[in-house]
């Protein structure tokens, strides 16, 4: 599927694809219609007037599976084209579409969904988004540059993984309202209620030999699917557009949009590592071991899944799928020219602070002064900077004590060291948001730009 | 004549390997668990929300499972393959179209790429239900170690086919060492940012030329992450899983208080 097939072409060979999937999504829509009806768990929606019928979810998803099984059958009639998205909507995603509105359209989509929880985590409510994204998922397929992309073969770990993090995500979210519901009623997790103990052999084993069964077919019906990507002999002189790393690393990648790399590839990574290993000796919380909550954690959660869910995550999505040529953007229906050009005029604040300010040169050392001069007039010249971060790292954790009567709770409990850590911690994390919205809002480069000594910040 | 099975079940063989029993009653339930090398790993009884899946996702042992098939196919992908510049890629070509069950390599990297998320999603849950609070704090922290060498071991995998997909990948991968501060000879982030036409050669730093061993990415390269792929970080892997496996145990269980 590359960009010298024509779109008949490229039809042919989606249309398969499309068949099955639809096809799949059909027969999952069918499972849960029986699972509601054998289990006595739909729920009546209304009544048909006249007969008296009541209407179940029951029918409603055998409905739906009706529909993708029309679709199904339709994208392998010859129909495939005519189930796209009218090019209207996609060059409007495309043209709404960038770093900023996707970076805080994530934050913003997170922070929704977590405030509406108790509705969002109703199973009925969540496999509507699960088809409206399958749905969106499937409309999209048509698309040459979406498609493109989609099916490279290192990318379709990373597609099952959105949904994989997605589902697990509503599942624990799911069982923590549910718990977090009792709690507040005086009753126990649900997890306590098993707290007896069963014998590993058969009831543990057995599900450990099923699971490898299972997996194992998984892997053997994905290998046979779908072969492993070889692409042309390496060679060091013909350098591909875009150069990316190992899908894993591409959040880090991502950063380096806003960092230079020994932040973004050497200090952030390292603080992510330490970060991690920090957690269990920072959070003194003694509640919500061994049961899913949110609300007995509220501050624990919400950080990780920020940091995990909304930076983490959606910068990888977004330099695996949205970032091309030139580590341009591009949107996912955007065909990724090499030849876009974006206009980078970023300015660093020492030229904010003395040009722009001040209305004069940047302080600068005669060429034939020694060292130390030199040295001295860079301080100078970067002083707003480094002003600007020794007060957000010196002053921010006093502040957050003074001011947050969350965080002095926190510093009466935590004790210094530990406070410090934390509180450092969670600077350095916003700083990533920070850096980013410096940048979009006033075109920020370094806070510190001392390029004699690759010292940018 | 009894059944087969007893006859099997009564041999002298058969009871030199097993011991006991059938596990068909409760004493043998518990004997078998005793007995076995490969069981012992577990207890012999466990808190029953430690078998519902909808509360362990099972990711830990997905993880783990994945480990034993990336190493039972990476042991037969080495029987076919060359870390040479000479032989990498042409070993590749020979894996798809001639060597038999020609979804090895298929097999081995899509379970690795599925061994990345099992891990995060293992972690995931384990933060999610609190598991790493005491008495579990060390073994998040081999947890985390276990993550990096998850990470390492893909990462050095990634270089092996020797296509450009693998040496492109290592190279922007690798170049964030040369950055690495008090190391000196790093570029300027502009010319990492400006991926079209970047130089290739530089005046290696001390951390990218340790990992590449050289200051590009070469053979030497090729023949270190090889190294490092099959033997060193597995050992590492492998060590620090039975430590956290071992802890698991101690420490009381998968997650709630002691």
């Amino acid at each position: 599927m590359h960009g010298h097939v024509s779109y008949e072409d490229f039809i042919m060979q989606v249309a398969g694809f499309l068949t099955a999937y639809y096809l799949f999504v059909a027969i999952m829509n069918a499972f849960a219609a029986y699972y509601l009806w054998q289990s006595g768990r739909a729920k009546a929606l209304f009544r048909l007037p006249g007969s008296g019928l009541a209407v179940t979810t029951v029918h409603v998803w055998l409905l739906v599976a009706g529909v993708f099984t029309i679709l199904s059958a339709y994208a392998t009639n010859g129909g495939a084209a005519a189930l796209s998205l009218s090019p209207l909507i996609r060059d409007g995603a495309d043209w709404i579409m960038g770093p900023v509105v996707y970076s805080v359209g994530s934050l913003v989509l997170m922070g929704g969904l977590y405030l509406g929880r108790s509705f969002f985590v109703k199973p009925t409510v969540a496999w509507t988004g699960l088809n409206l994204s399958l749905l969106l998922m499937g409309l999209s397929m048509t698309d040459m540059d979406f498609a493109s992309i989609v099916m490279k073969p290192d990318n379709v770990p990373i597609v099952a993984m959105i949904y994989l993090l997605g589902f697990f995500t509503w599942l624990s979210a799911h069982r923590a309202v549910e718990n977090d519901a009792r709690i507040a009623r005086g009753e126990v997790p649900l997890e306590k209620l098993d707290d007896e103990k069963v014998l590993v052999w058969p009831d543990l084993v057995y599900t450990e030999l099923i699971c490898m069964i299972a997996l194992t077919a998984v892997l053997f019906i994905w290998a046979i699917m779908l072969q492993a990507p070889l692409e042309e002999p390496a060679s060091t002189v013909k350098t591909p557009n875009p150069s990316k790393a190992p899908w894993y690393f591409l959040g880090l990648q991502e950063m380096l949009v806003y960092y230079d790399p020994w932040m973004a590839g050497v200090v952030l990574p390292g603080v992510v590592v330490g970060g991690l290993m920090a957690i269990p000796f920072i959070d003194f919380n003694k509640r919500g071991n061994g049961y899913y909550t949110i609300n007995e954690r509220k501050f624990a959660y919400c950080t990780f899944q920020f940091g995990f869910l909304v930076l983490w995550v959606t910068l990888i999505v977004m330099g695996t799928f949205l970032r091309g040529p030139n580590w341009n953007f591009f949107g996912f229906y955007e065909t990724w020219d090499a030849h876009k050009v974006e206009a980078l005029n970023n300015v660093d604040l020492s030229q904010y602070f003395w040009v722009d300010l001040l209305q004069m040169g940047r302080p600068k050392a005669a060429d034939d002064a020694s060292m130390a001069v030199k040295i001295g007039y860079i301080l100078v010249r970067e002083s707003p900077g480094i002003m600007a971060l020794a007060f957000y790292f010196g002053g921010g954790p006093p502040a957050m004590v003074i001011y947050s009567k969350f965080f002095r709770e926190m510093f009466m409990r935590m004790g210094f060291v530990r406070y410090m850590v934390l509180s450092n911690l969670i600077l350095l994390m916003a700083l990533l948001p920070i850096k980013m919205l410096a940048r979009w809002v006033v075109q920020m480069k370094y806070f510190i730009s001392i390029p004699e000594y690759f010292l940018n910040f | 004549m009894p059944p087969l099975d007893e006859i099997i079940r009564g041999s002298q063989i058969w009871k030199s390997v097993f011991r006991h029993p059938a596990p068909v009653d409760r004493r043998n339930r518990v004997v078998v668990m005793l007995t076995n090398f490969f069981l012992h790993l577990h207890p012999v009884s466990i808190k029953k929300q430690g078998i519902s899946l909808s509360y362990t996702w099972c990711m830990g042992g997905v993880t783990f499972f994945l480990f034993l098939v990336e190493t039972v196919t990476g042991v037969l992908l080495m029987f076919y393959y060359r870390p040479t510049l000479e032989w990498a890629y042409n070993d590749m070509l020979a894996l798809r179209d001639v060597a038999s069950l020609g979804i090895l390599r298929e097999i081995h990297r899509w379970a690795a790429h599925a061994m990345v998320i099992t891990v995060w999603l293992h972690m995931y849950r384990v933060f999610l239900t609190g598991s790493y609070k005491p008495p579990r704090e060390f073994n998040w922290v081999i947890g985390v170690i276990l993550l990096l060498l998850t990470l390492l071991l893909s990462f050095t995998g990634y270089l092996l086919p020797w296509d450009q997909l693998a040496i492109w990948a290592i190279t922007v991968g690798s170049n964030m060492a040369r950055a690495h501060p008090f190391l000196g000879h790093e570029g300027p982030g502009s010319a990492l940012l400006t991926l079209d036409g970047i130089d290739m050669i530089t005046n290696a730093s001390d951390a990218r030329f340790g990992l590449l061993g050289a200051r590009f990415v070469g053979e030497e390269t090729l023949n270190r992450f090889y190294v490092l792929h099959c033997v060193a970080i597995p050992l590492g892997a492998a060590l620090l899983m039975a430590i956290h496996f071992w802890r698991v145990r101690k420490d009381g269980g998968i997650s709630g208080p002691l």
